[in-house]
């Protein structure tokens, strides 16, 4: 790697730069789509940007497209953000709190409580799909914020990945804290916690993201339109009926339905990153 | 000032078919610096980490400052621990590390500032309060690590083999800070080592253990010059030892007129107690000289060709490998033992 041969390096950087585009080219096309017009879009895409891009945004955060059966964008994109977070949050506060009892506490049937949350992890909510709507039906959970977020926040994932680290963390560090008088939940959260905080970091993009791209269970429980979110939105554009969908507006929404997913990875990655590259004992 | 008493403390791990401890009881005065010795796997841990309260005490009794504690959490035993990997808390500065147990108990922050920076002067950690653990060295870390405990002030301090992260220099030069903080704050103390060395510099009181049994209690020095059982002879001093089965140890001790000794005694001489003596009654093959800078450890073979004998000797003079050296000792300086139990047999050079 440390030769310098031109042509290597050549062949090297049209690889990546080539695959970078294949990524990127996706998400150019929805961009430049969603600065046109309806019909400049229809009649073949162009492939620089247009001049409607004010209008488009404007009408896709303001009106929203009624005839498309689907609320104003910016109420979706408000349910989808608390559905991610209540999920996120959830998940990691579940997670870290169900890891703490099975490495630091010793209860009966401890094995048991690791393996039956481990088990877990092969049911996803696909696979539970009929059983968990019945019970959020049940308990009168359709059409709200607690349906969409509660079924999907018991994470065994996260749980798995916080044991691990906490059995990384030295014995010595739990009874110096004890030694220094802090209960469990103090160590827990003056120790445990913070120590954790990368891994935090890291799974709130993972989760978040999980959260954000829910698509089947949204649709299943809410009827309600105030409840969409907004991946059910963008699908209930493209099926837009009879009409001819709005490839314009479709777009527009698509571009503005990344922005908080983007925003969170560029929020979180100083976090992970740093933590990455210190090294902590 | 506070006094550690235990009472026929016994451990037994649970699911264990012997017991770690067994029954132990000795009694550590004020302002002591009492050293648990002995190797690895002796209980020597298990017995500090009971008194500090991480471990159950299966049986017995153990009282802090006339206080029973048996079953007080650690927080409230009013003792503070220096662990063998420092446990400082990755990411706290050094002043949080040190006042982290005092937040605990509540107390003041201005109170706090004031006797963490009071104990970082000591320790000469101030300029370093607003550092991490990651950013200090070895030394310091194991610096801060005291200051944690240092500032509650506790009755008790308790070090789990402080020193053994250390490189050798630094142990040295640490150990003699432990001392003589120890020795200002007056505060009791236990101290772990397997270091016998560590060990005969720092206590007051020198506690040997083996198999979870107290072999010797005594000073230092007492210890070394009368070491109660061979266990304890081969443990203390460095180099350690030279012990002569019976029949070898014969010679040596009908020389020094010990009449005892001709037959069923083993005898032990220190490798420092031997010295060159023409005609001596040890004749020694030496196998390797060891320059240690004002002495040298002459490793030989007895002439029966199987007991191998260590001399600590000074001087230029010293013979080359394969050459016999005869060696003397003064009969005062010979430690009889038990060929069978081990025990110190009392007559040696009397």
């Amino acid at each position: 790697m440390v030769e310098r041969r031109p042509l290597l390096l050549f062949i090297q950087h049209a690889v990546l730069i080539f695959g970078a585009a294949v990524f990127v080219f996706p998400i150019y096309l929805a961009f430049i789509a969603s600065t046109h017009t309806a019909r400049e879009v229809n009649s073949g895409l162009p492939l620089l940007p247009g001049g409607q891009m004010f209008d488009n945004y404007a009408t896709v955060l303001g009106e929203g497209l009624s005839t498309a059966g689907a609320p104003p964008i910016g109420l979706m994109l408000m349910n989808s953000t608390i559905m991610a977070l209540a999920i996120t949050l959830g998940k990691l506060v579940i997670s870290l709190l169900s890891s703490f009892a099975i490495v630091y506490f010793k209860f009966p049937f401890r094995v048991l409580a690791f393996w039956t949350i481990f088990i877990t992890l092969m049911l996803p909510v696909e696979v539970r799909i009929l059983p968990t709507y019945e019970v959020v039906a049940q308990l009168g959970m359709l059409n709200s914020y607690a349906g969409l977020s509660v079924p999907l926040i018991a994470s065994a994932t996260a749980t798995f990945l916080f044991r691990q680290f906490f059995m990384t963390v030295p014995d010595e560090l739990t009874e110096a804290a004890r030694i220094d008088g802090a209960g469990p939940m103090k160590f827990f959260r003056d120790i445990l916690v913070p120590l954790s905080r990368t891994n935090i970091a890291a799974l709130f993009v993972i989760l978040f993201i999980y959260g954000w791209n829910q698509y089947l269970w949204p649709l299943l429980v809410t009827t309600d339109e105030s409840y969409y979110t907004i991946v059910m939105g963008i699908q209930r554009m493209v099926n837009a009926g009879e009409e001819t969908p709005q490839w314009h507006l479709i777009m527009t929404t698509a571009i503005l339905a990344l922005v908080p997913p983007v925003v969170v990875i560029l929020g979180m990655q100083r976090l992970f990153v740093r933590g990455l590259v210190e090294v902590e004992k | 000032m506070s006094d550690i008493r235990l009472r026929n403390v016994r451990k037994v791990y649970p699911g264990a078919a012997e017991a770690t401890i067994p029954g132990l009881s000795l009694d550590i005065g004020a302002g002591e610096l009492c050293v648990l010795v002995g190797p690895s796997g002796c209980g020597k841990s298990t017995l500090l980490r009971m008194v500090a309260g991480l471990e159950e005490v299966t049986d017995g009794e153990i009282n802090i400052a006339g206080r029973q504690v048996n079953d007080l959490e650690p927080a409230r035993r009013d003792i503070s621990m220096v662990f063998q990997n420092y446990a400082l808390y990755p990411h706290m500065t050094v002043h949080g590390n040190m006042a982290y147990g005092l937040k605990n108990r509540g107390m003041p922050k201005a109170e706090i500032a004031e006797k963490v920076g009071t104990a970082a002067r000591m320790l000469g950690l101030a300029d370093y309060l607003d550092r991490k653990p990651r950013q200090l060295s070895g030394g310091q870390r194991q610096r801060v690590a005291m200051g944690r405990a240092i500032v509650r002030e506790p009755a008790a301090f308790l070090f789990d083999e402080p020193l053994s992260n250390l490189d050798a220099k630094l142990r040295v030069k640490t150990r003699v800070e432990i001392r003589d903080l120890q020795q200002r704050l007056g505060t009791t103390s236990i101290y772990v080592t397997h270091d016998q060395q560590e060990a005969m510099t720092l206590a007051d009181t020198l506690v040997v253990m083996n198999a979870g049994r107290v072999e010797q209690i005594g000073p230092p020095m007492e210890i070394y010059a009368r070491p109660a059982s061979l266990f304890v002879a081969g443990f203390i001093g460095s180099p350690p030892m030279n012990v002569l089965a019976p029949g070898t140890g014969a010679a040596l001790a009908t020389a020094a007129g010990i009449e005892r000794a001709a037959g069923h005694a083993v005898v032990g001489v220190r490798p420092e107690d031997l010295r060159a003596q023409p005609g001596g009654p040890l004749a020694v093959t030496v196998r390797v000289v060891e320059r240690l800078g004002a002495t040298a450890n002459v490793h030989g073979v007895l002439d029966d060709g199987a007991s191998e004998v260590i001399a600590s000797l000074s001087g230029t003079d010293l013979p080359g490998p394969g050459e016999v050296m005869h060696l003397g000792v003064n009969p005062a300086d010979l430690h009889l033992f038990d060929h069978a139990s081990g025990q110190r047999l009392e007559c040696a050079g009397a």
